[in-house]
């Protein structure tokens, strides 16, 4: 891990963003931004097919897409991984009680650039993390792979299993 | 004075409609299990701490046709405070939040909770009503006695919401938490059908 990957290569448009989980069948997002998810919001708020839902911490975002899903919604939880960190008890109960089937796009902090926070430690726990709460995840690092993250939240839509793309970011 | 939360639970039973979604947990579970409840009915446990006002928002965005009532605990709430201001902001019109306010965490004991008065240096305990009227709750009422809200209960879940009600009552040290119902995750397919078909 360096400090000078180049911090374009998560940056996906938000229009991207808002076609794939439109072309998915998702009803809602639930989201906290961060600086990368944040420039995507424009795009999902002005969307006719896919409704935000702010919410004020990231275990409230799987709580919501809970009720989303139980309810007849198909919800996306967009969070970056610092409110993964905090939002483990709620996705525990969603994924792992209630078996629910939810999507989430992750983004992973500082991945490509460190210059903001040298040493991030989201570096060090994001995936270990992913994995003690066993979620299968896709790890997108360049938008050239936006076909990659639909084929994965497609193939766990039609598995009825969650699914979840964990995304490189940049500066945080 | 406060109310008995087998009486507050026995209220809201009776005068619900039968599409209604009520959401439950921890205490209120426990005690909504005994009263039996609807196919369209969660029992939020096992739950998350503090999830269940968040479950209701998304079950009430997901199905804006129904009334949804959620059935809180003041412990539950105090994880969860910022779901107050989620659902204000969602504004879901047929959100009801109540919230059985016993000022300890009869579960684990009955310890005070650090909004109750009891937990806290200044001796006065925090203000749900006041906190969901300033979070934006549309329509907002506490009440201290079964009779008070035995009386107005069918009004008040007839208000636009979101409905924030603060319900004061008295702890029963020793109360078991609530046992599970039944596998959760066949639980949630139960429920969602029956939402669906009805």
């Amino acid at each position: 891990m360096t400090a000078s990957r180049t911090d374009h290569l998560g940056n996906f448009a938000g229009a991207e963003i808002e076609s794939l989980l439109a072309s998915l069948g998702v009803t809602h997002v639930v989201s906290v931004p961060d600086s990368t998810i944040g420039e995507w919001y424009g795009a999902i708020e002005r969307s006719e097919r896919v409704e935000l839902v702010r919410v004020c911490r990231e275990g409230e975002a799987w709580g919501v897409a809970a009720g989303l899903y139980l309810g007849g919604a198909t919800p996306l939880v967009l969070i970056q991984c610092t409110g993964l960190f905090e939002s483990g008890d709620a996705l525990r109960n969603a994924l792992h009680d209630w078996k629910l089937p939810l999507f989430a796009i992750i983004g992973y902090r500082s991945y490509l650039n460190q210059e903001t926070l040298p040493g991030d430690t989201c570096l060090v726990f994001t995936e270990p993390i992913l994995d003690a709460w066993r979620v299968g995840y896709r790890f997108i690092t360049a938008p050239s792979q936006l076909d990659e993250m639909r084929a994965h939240l497609t193939k766990c839509r039609d598995a009825g299993e969650p699914g979840v793309v964990l995304i490189a970011e940049g500066k945080a | 004075m406060s109310m008995q939360l087998r009486g507050a639970m026995r209220a809201l039973h009776s005068a619900r409609r039968d599409d209604d979604i009520v959401i439950t947990t921890m205490g209120a579970a426990r005690e909504w299990m005994m009263l039996g409840p609807r196919d369209t009915d969660l029992v939020f446990v096992p739950s998350s701490m503090g999830q269940a006002t968040s479950v209701a928002l998304g079950l009430a965005l997901a199905q804006p046709q129904r009334r949804v009532i959620v059935v809180n605990g003041d412990g539950s709430m105090l994880m969860n405070l910022g779901s107050l201001v989620s659902i204000t902001a969602a504004a879901p019109a047929d959100l009801v939040v109540i919230l059985a306010d016993n000022g300890v965490y009869e579960v684990t004991g009955s310890q005070p909770t650090p909004g109750a008065a009891a937990g806290r240096v200044s001796g006065t305990s925090v203000d749900f009503a006041a906190m969901a009227k300033a979070c934006g709750f549309q329509s907002v009422y506490q009440f201290a006695t079964s009779a008070e809200w035995t009386r107005a209960i069918k009004g008040v879940l007839s208000e636009t919401g979101p409905t924030f009600v603060a319900l004061d009552v008295v702890s029963v040290p020793g109360t078991p938490g609530p046992r599970s119902p039944g596998p959760a995750a066949a639980r949630a397919k139960a429920f969602m059908a029956s939402i669906r078909g009805t």
